[in-house]
């Protein structure tokens, strides 16, 4: 591979080929598909978070003028528990069986029990209040210590932890040294306990389909989703359909961050049309969003730090209890793999327990689990920087992974950024600037360090040159952090053309080889290495065409600047020829000229992060606000800044809120009190200063264009950074999420109430 | 399935008795910006709408012949924004109002439907309270008036009779030293519902405060008009022993509850802190300094 050092398209801020669309309002997302005949499908969810399913009658729903079709779990197929595991990339068809439709149990309020299609939206609801249920009741538990409690009502009796039935549905460790006798050499050790809750990724778009089955069994799925391929395999094995015979068709996508990369909706609306020989769209309302689809765990952590008097770190140790909701499956190998990672810690212990309780299946979220464990690690770490009184940067630095440091999920680390980026965050003009005068207000500052794994796997590129001489390269991957502008962007560079003549489109499962789904920040890593392998293949025959027409050697013909010419004066005098040309002498000189490469992608680096805060309170109110705030992170190279940047800013923005005002709030009753956005608190744009971003670029020396994720790891450090920063501001600690005005307040009148009594 | 009728009158003798017919079914469409909302969520299924957006009266601004306003009841915040002499007059009324919703909500969103939406946390509801506002609603009887804090009889539900609608707002003209002021507390900077509201409307004399109305909102099932933050304030020079009094009796009239969007404890203690920093507002605009 090729190292490209000829940079005229990458690193430009290109104008997205998505965006027009979005702006005008034409890109069609997944609910803006309609069919001649189509009818609509809707679930029956439970109303309980705990209940066994006696019976269902759908009867009085069939016949309801105007029902077409019921479904209930009977018409999904079965992966029976005690048959083990039957993975398809992190998810379990067991479980997903299970949570696109509850068999023997509901396991939250929000589980479907059944689904109807019917001509119109009203009949199909009406039908749903027409299945009769019979519910045996059963107790419930939504928080980490009441499902852990000895008496706790376990949701999967199978399962056993230490020999007994638990709700504890899996653990896991990362090791490294041993922490006991490190312990002992810690002139400073701290231990703190740390809450977050379960917070939703929020996207705009709801979840969404529209499905048609012919009456010979081929399937056609219109459906917003992270991943068309996910999509296909997955309605394949809980429909019993054939890959072969489901094409899923990605829709544009409003927002995913990790929760579009499981189904709901499909399964169901595939066998409603397979049952009523209809097209039937399915759109959630944002109660639905809510109520029942994964937002992240909720979690529990404590972590210990112990460090000696010159500030190295000689021992940690972090336990991370996750909300898993009603599937085993919650990330705790993002909360204990990556919150110890951007430090060199001799001796440490890292675990992980994945706990299951009534709410709703956790799905990923943005670095799924490492900012649970960033915020509990980060906010100890600025505890032990000022006991020993050091400067929070200058603590990281000094103790900071480089290469060659060993990581305890594994890896030896080659050349890493995470140096690079405490360093431009302490030489930021953010970090050199007063806080100035808060007008009443108290101002405060916070740093903290993240760490994300990112990801390579498969993927799938076709490049084609059109008969006019322009580019059309198919990709399999759903956009949605700006793939198709970076590898236009790439493309155009390898050819030497303008970028606006490569048009990147994202092909259907039918068109395009397999390619995973988006997620792990995996994608432009991923299809820019298959899209280049691709362009250079053309570039190749672009040269062997050349090569014949001068009839000179193959290698006599250099690709530059968008044509073809000879290598050097000894190989011939020859008017350039271009692309365009080429193309139109294509069909006399070899045919359509077009290149196809699918692998599976190695190499991924993992991406650091260092980000500073600086926050206002409003004491009397209790309402801190973000001010400022700088991303620093190591991007390996960003290939289209704009989009770089862009990440960071969501990360960051989404962030916030998870620190601030983000949070599901539950009823007596174990029902979520607050689905919908009024009451879920996402911070609008006035609640958010600028975020200034600085990208530190370290390229990854195994991608061609040195590219590393980078859309995860701006969420990571954010809830440590924000909580240290209203540390800085009010002299207190808060260990709890979100730090909302009313527990702000509370905390701030502590003292007060202390002396009154 | 629910068959749905829309109506819109052009005279108000028409919508009473559209309205009053149609009895329990009926609802009021003015921006909608509850309604729609409402029906959409599947909480309100009507069968008859009545929007009295085509009805001149209600959609007018006049100013009265003694200097005070007549606002129509689905006169939209940005129209009442764009009036010329409303906000000179009454900026904490304007101000409150074009709180409701977001901008684009503004567009349709009004005094009269965030009123007799019955919320206890309406942000327009406590500045008409402090602003002494007069309603006028229209029904099978004819008109009458009634003091707008007796409008809401608790959350969701308001004490007009059946087949009433309510026609417009009455804020009296204002002496010299006058002025008013707005504010809640919300978690975000907007698109957001008061946790606490404050009105204060007050006129200023040689430094003293001669008059003054306090409206409070979200803490109690209706919005409340705190006649002992008032009195607190009349007669004083808004010294912080004055503000502190006041405070106190706004904390004292709330009646909160716990929920999702805020403590009692928190709703107790933010009344009082938006009372002192409203009255500023209003006083510094009162004196112009």
């Amino acid at each position: 591979m090729n190292l490209v050092t000829n940079n005229k398209w990458i690193g430009q801020r290109t104008i997205r080929p998505d965006g027009m669309d979005k702006v005008t309002g034409r890109a069609q997302f997944a609910a803006d598909t309609t069919m001649p005949g189509m009818i609509w499908g809707k679930v029956l969810r439970s109303p309980h978070p705990h209940a066994r399913i006696r019976s269902i009658d759908t009867s009085k729903a069939e016949k309801l003028p105007g029902v077409k079709a019921v479904v209930t779990s009977k018409d999904i197929v079965d992966f029976p528990i005690e048959k083990g595991a039957v993975m398809l990339g992190i998810q379990d068809m067991r479980w997903m069986c299970r949570n696109v439709m509850a068999r023997d149990k509901a396991l939250f309020p929000g589980h479907p029990i059944a689904a109807v299609a019917a001509t119109t939206e009203a009949i199909a609801e009406e039908a749903c209040k027409l299945i009769e249920v019979d519910y045996e009741v059963l107790p419930w538990s939504i928080e980490i210590d009441d499902a852990l409690k000895l008496d706790a009502p376990i949701l999967h009796e199978f399962n056993k932890f230490d020999g007994k039935p638990s709700n504890i549905v899996g653990r896991l460790e990362h090791k490294k040294g041993d922490i006991a006798e490190g312990f002992k050499k810690a002139d400073i050790v701290i231990e703190r306990t740390f809450t977050t809750r379960p917070v939703h990724q929020g996207y705009i778009e709801p979840h969404a389909c529209l499905i048609s089955v012919a009456p010979d069994g081929k399937t056609t799925i219109w459906s917003s989703s992270q991943g068309q391929f996910m999509v296909r395999a997955m309605t394949a094995y809980l429909t019993g359909i054939p890959q072969s015979d489901i094409r899923a068709i990605p829709a544009e996508i409003g927002g995913g961050f990790g929760g579009k990369t499981i189904v709901y909706l499909e399964p169901l609306a595939t066998l409603l049309a397979k049952k009523s020989g209809r097209p039937v769209k399915m759109v959630m309302t944002r109660e639905e969003v809510m109520r029942a689809t994964g937002p992240t765990s909720g979690s529990k952590s404590t972590v210990k730090i112990g460090a000696t008097k010159d500030g190295k770190i000689v021992a940690a140790h972090g336990t991370f209890y996750l909300q898993a909701g009603a599937f085993p499956g919650s990330p705790i190998r993002g909360a204990a793999g990556c919150s110890f990672t951007p430090y060199d810690i001799p001796n440490l212990l890292s675990e992980g327990y994945d706990v299951c309780s009534n709410r709703s299946k956790v799905a990923a979220y943005r670095a799924p689990g490492a900012p649970i464990g960033a915020y509990a690690v980060e906010c100890v770490l600025d505890e032990v920087a000022e006991a020993l009184k050091m400067d929070p940067l200058d603590f990281r630095l000094k103790n900071a992974a480089k290469e060659g440091t060993k990581a305890a999920h594994g890896p030896v680390f080659p050349r890493i950024g995470y140096v690079e980026t405490v360093e431009a965050a302490k030489a930021s003009p953010h970090y050199a600037a007063p806080l100035g005068d808060g007008n009443g207000k108290l101002r405060g500052r916070g740093v903290a360090s993240g760490f994300w794994f990112n990801a390579g796997g498969e993927s799938s590129a076709q490049v084609n040159i059109t008969e006019d001489g322009n580019v059309v390269v198919t990709t399999g991957h759903p956009d949605i952090g700006g793939s198709r502008a970076g590898i236009a962007n790439i493309c155009a560079e390898l050819l030497g053309i303008d970028y606006r003549r490569v048009s990147v489109i994202i092909g259907d499962t039918q068109t395009v080889g397999f390619s995973n789904l988006t997620g792990g920040s995996r994608v432009l890593f991923a299809s820019s290495m298959v899209v280049t392998q691709s362009t250079e293949k053309i570039i190749q025959t672009l040269r062997e065409r050349a090569a014949k027409i001068w009839e000179i050697d193959p290698e006599a013909v250099k690709w530059e600047n968008g044509a073809a010419h000879p290598a050097s004066p000894n190989a011939g005098q020859f008017e350039p020829l271009t692309l365009e040309e080429l193309a139109e002498k294509a069909p006399a000189m070899g045919g359509p000229i077009g290149a196809g490469v699918q692998l599976n992608t190695q190499g991924a680096d993992g991406g650091f992060g260092t980000h500073v805060c600086d926050v206002e309170v409003d004491v009397d109110l209790g309402i801190a606000r973000v001010i400022r705030y700088t991303a620093v992170q190591d991007v390996g190279r960003a290939i289209h800044p704009g989009y770089v940047e862009g990440q960071l800013q969501g990360g960051v923005a989404q962030g916030i809120g998870w620190a601030l005002n983000e949070e599901y709030i539950y009823t007596k009753e174990g029902k979520v009190d607050n689905p919908g956005f009024l009451d879920y608190r996402m911070p609008v744009c006035s609640d958010l200063p600028m975020i200034d971003c600085i990208m530190v670029e370290i390229p990854n020396p195994k991608h061609p264009q040195g590219v590393k994720g980078v859309g995860e790891v701006p969420l990571v450090p954010v809830m440590a950074a924000v909580a240290n920063a209203i540390y800085n501001a009010l002299g207190k600690r808060f260990y709890a999420l979100p730090m909302s005005p009313p527990k702000v307040l509370e905390k701030l009148e502590a003292p007060m109430q202390e002396a009154a009594e | 399935m629910t068959e749905l009728r829309y109506l819109a009158p052009d005279t108000l003798d028409e919508a009473v008795g559209a309205f009053a017919k149609a009895g329990s079914a009926a609802r009021i469409l003015a921006g909608g910006t509850d309604l729609l909302v409402q029906m959409r969520s599947g909480v309100l299924k009507p069968g008859v709408i009545v929007d009295i957006k085509k009805i001149p009266e209600l959609t007018a601004i006049e100013q009265t012949a003694d200097g005070g306003f007549r606002i129509g009841a689905a006169v939209s915040g940005m129209a009442l924004a764009e009036h010329r002499n409303f906000g000179k007059v009454w900026p904490g009324v304007l101000e409150a109002v074009n709180l409701i919703g977001s901008k684009q909500v503004q567009g349709r969103a009004s005094a009269g439907g965030n009123l007799c939406n019955g919320s206890p946390a309406g942000d327009s509801v406590p500045a008409m309270v402090a602003a002494g506002a007069i309603v006028t609603v229209q029904g099978p009887d004819g008109r009458r008036e009634m003091k707008v804090e007796d409008v809401p009889a608790g959350p969701g539900r308001t004490n007009l009779k059946p087949g009433e609608i309510l026609v417009s707002f009455t804020l009296p003209q204002r002496p010299p030293g006058s002025s008013d002021a707005y504010l809640r507390m919300i978690p975000r900077t907007e698109m957001d519902i008061a946790v606490v509201g404050c009105g204060v409307s007050l006129t200023v004399k040689d430094g003293i405060v001669t008059s003054a109305r306090v409206g409070l909102g979200a803490v109690a099932p209706t919005v409340l008009l705190v006649e002992d933050a008032a009195k607190a304030l009349i007669g004083s020079k808004l010294d912080d022993a004055a503000l502190a009094k006041a405070a106190s009796a706004c904390s004292a009239a709330c009646r909160p509850i716990d929920d999702k969007r805020g403590t009692i404890a928190y709703r107790i203690k933010v009344a009082g802190v938006l009372l002192k920093r409203t009255a500023a507002i209003a006083a510094q605009r009162a004196t112009g300094k």
